[in-house]
């Protein structure tokens, strides 16, 4: 192993488990059948003892969870969206620099 | 030795570190956290627990009584996790002074990313100071001792970022000293205030009602340094800006000793109910979009030390005891993520989303590591969150703060979104980057393990770790319910942002920043100096052209009468003065007579 200038070293080109689609898909099935399973917990789990009771709790609990944390996430970020067209500078705004120009310095992200 | 206050072995150390190098060095930074802990259990914790709280040391100033070591169930707690915390620091930083490529980075990266390890030394010292400045806080049994420690732990930190040693660390340290200085002088006014109605000095419940302006004086101090709504942009600004190191001390100790300063003076204040609440709500949005991964950690520092500040509100026996075990559990879960950060911050330069991916095939230990700490502050069963933020949930639904509830558990989605899925996601592993790496030196992975080791033993095995908070309480974490209802809310959560990023709704990383709060002071406060300057400077101009227009209308006039040639400087013949009383006379002659 050696070393280049910049400290970096060279490394033989890695293979990680996202290279493989098949990987990736497994990934996604077992995280499905999680999901359905802790879904159909919800009915089998009815009657299940709480150690802290309480009657609102008890009220809402019935299929609250999943849907809430589901659409916490997209309330979230469909209310991000918005705030980044209003709160969005260019990175070297407290620098001097002024507004976000798209695609002067954006790197596309990650998608 | 009992009556030793804690913070004295870490300043004697800090005096020892200043002074050596090596391997004694790396000894001394060990040993001193490790034998304060040792010596904490064995005697102000053994006293406490035989015989409740606990006065060490008195000393008397000016008719005022202060007690620099009072121990009782609420400060031991912080004192060992701040022990904890810097024995974990200063593993990490380890390394520091050893010539490992801290920060050895890829050509194109800016010179504010280049994070030199040249000042160990200084870096050394500081945390130690820092540290034992958190311990004399902690351990105050008064304002005046308490103030004292509140300013040493902004002067002794600020080196941590000014050690980052780039023109935008210095201006960040500047303004970070600047924000605590005032938190402390608002901490030394209204405690004088209070000791002025009360007759003492001694650090005990505040409250709000019926201390007039003292207690929301004091209220403002401890919520600067606990990151209140609009007083919150320092964390935001500070971590980002210091060294790898530099940010896992700062994470641990600052905003602790303020959920520590309002659990002790202002348990059960209403107010802070609705601040805790905000706190947790806000940040998650600019978490979503912010770039810098260690600044969305600060982000997610805030949103946990809402819930903290929150359950204080609540009052509550459980409420309190979940505020104080979460922030234990936050310094945790929260140094493990910023170690993580800082591993990959090390050894690629980079710490932004836009920059980083794929770096789980070159660091897979660094990677497993960092989502422990995710799963630890998602709070799955089993991690530590799952322990110490359902008691706080509990206490605001048994206190029917049910508003206040909803709002917690749409923050507890938010927070797997930027910390539990955002950090690990973006850095260890969506698209690959290119970059190739390492894993960190070693005592960085050895920090990051104990750190993970922890988050899972607090998580498995609270039982123990309950009879450490201040209250006696019958909390049981896992119940079938529970465990269910918190994995459907996690699950779905993250089913919820496969969608998102599948549906190609989920925001794009972008190189920018989103402004905040700290606009005010960094944009619109020199805006605001600069115009009203520049009005001032206008109308002085204004004011003295019209003066001296005016002064040297005057300087004319007289200059024409008295000039050499006006008409008061010209000769006049003693003649026509005859001729001129001559005729005055014959008008009075003809008046008057």
């Amino acid at each position: 192993m050696s070393h280049d200038q910049h400290g970096h070293h060279e490394v033989k080109e890695p293979i990680g488990w996202m290279d493989k689609p098949e990987k990736i898909r497994t990934f996604f099935v077992v995280f499905y059948v999680i999901c359905g399973a802790l879904f159909a917990a919800e009915f089998l789990l009815l009657g299940a003892e709480n150690a802290h009771p309480h009657p609102l709790e008890e009220r809402m609990r019935f299929l609250v969870y999943p849907v809430y944390g589901f659409l916490s996430f997209w309330f979230l970020v469909l209310l991000a969206r918005p705030m980044r067209k209003l709160l969005i500078r260019s990175e070297d705004y407290y620098e001097g620099g002024g507004r976000y120009v798209e695609g002067d310095s954006s790197e596309g992200g990650h998608d | 030795m009992t009556s030793l206050p804690p913070f004295v072995l870490f300043f004697v150390g800090a005096l020892v570190v200043a002074f050596t190098k090596g391997t004694v060095r790396k000894a001394v930074v060990l040993a001193v956290p490790l034998i304060g802990l040792v010596m904490l259990w064995l005697g102000a914790g053994a006293d406490v627990a035989a015989s409740g709280a606990q006065e060490y040391l008195t000393l008397d100033l000016l008719g005022n009584t202060l007690s620099p070591f009072r121990a009782d169930k609420l400060s031991l707690l912080f004192g060992y996790l701040f022990h904890i915390a810097a024995f974990l620091g200063f593993i990490y930083a380890l390394h520091l002074g050893d010539g490992t490529p801290d920060g050895s980075v890829a050509a194109d990266v800016g010179e504010d990313d280049i994070i030199g390890n040249s000042r160990a030394g200084l870096q050394h010292v500081s945390a130690m100071l820092y540290a034992g400045s958190a311990l004399g806080a902690v351990f105050a049994g008064d304002f005046i001792t308490l103030f004292v420690f509140w300013e040493l732990l902004a002067i002794t930190s600020v080196f941590l970022i000014w050690a980052r040693d780039s023109k935008r660390s210095y201006a960040t340290g500047f303004r970070y000293l600047i924000i605590h200085v005032v938190s402390g002088v608002l901490l030394l006014s209204g405690a004088l205030m209070l000791a002025h109605q009360t007759g003492s000095v001694a650090f005990n419940d505040v409250g709000l009602d019926g201390n007039g302006a003292a207690g929301w004086i004091l209220l403002i101090s401890f919520g600067i340094k606990a990151g209140f709504p609009l007083a919150h942009n320092w964390i935001t600004e500070a971590y980002p800006e210091s060294t790898p190191t530099g940010t896992v001390f700062l994470s641990a100790f600052t905003t602790k000793v303020a959920v520590y300063a309002l659990a002790r003076g202002f348990a059960g204040a209403e107010p802070l109910i609705f601040i805790g609440t905000a706190m947790t709500f806000f940040p998650i949005f600019f978490a979503v979009l912010e770039n810098d991964l260690r600044r969305v950690l600060g982000y997610s520092m805030i949103n946990q030390i809402g819930f903290m500040v929150a359950g204080i509100g609540i009052g509550t026996a459980m409420a309190v005891n979940g505020a104080v075990a979460h922030a234990f559990a936050d310094v945790i879960f929260k140094g493990l993520l910023f170690m993580a950060m800082g591993a990959v911050m090390t050894m690629t330069g980079r710490t932004k989303g836009t920059d980083l991916g794929g770096l789980y095939k070159t660091m897979p230990i660094t990677a497993t590591l960092c989502m422990v700490g995710a799963a630890a502050i998602s709070a799955f069963p089993l991690f530590s969150a799952f322990v110490t933020k359902s008691m706080i949930m509990v206490a605001a639904i048994e206190e029917h703060h049910y508003i206040v509830w909803l709002f917690m558990l749409f923050a507890s989605a938010g927070v797997l979104e930027h910390a539990g899925i955002k950090i690990p996601f973006f850095s260890f592993f969506a698209h690959d980057s290119g970059i190739r790496t390492k894993e960190p030196p070693k005592n960085m992975l050895v920090a990051m393990s104990i750190g993970a080791v922890l988050c899972v033993l607090i998580g498995a095995f609270p039982s123990t770790f309950y009879t450490l908070l201040p209250f006696e309480m019958d909390y049981h974490p896992y119940d079938l319910r529970h465990v269910t209802t918190q994995l459907q809310l996690l699950a779905f959560g993250a089913l919820g942002f496969v969608t998102l990023v599948k549906s190609g709704v989920y925001p794009d990383e972008k190189r920018a920043v989103h402004v905040d709060a700290e606009v005010l002071y960094r944009k619109l406060g020199p805006w605001v100096v600069r115009t009203v300057g520049d009005a001032v400077l206008r109308v002085d101009a204004y004011v003295r052209a019209s003066v001296m227009e005016v002064v040297r209308g005057a300087l004319g006039a007289v200059d024409r009468a008295h000039g050499q040639m006006g008409p008061l400087a010209r000769s006049w013949p003693a003649g026509s003065m005859v001729l001129w009383v001559a005729l005055l006379l014959a008008a009075y002659l003809i008046f008057y007579l």
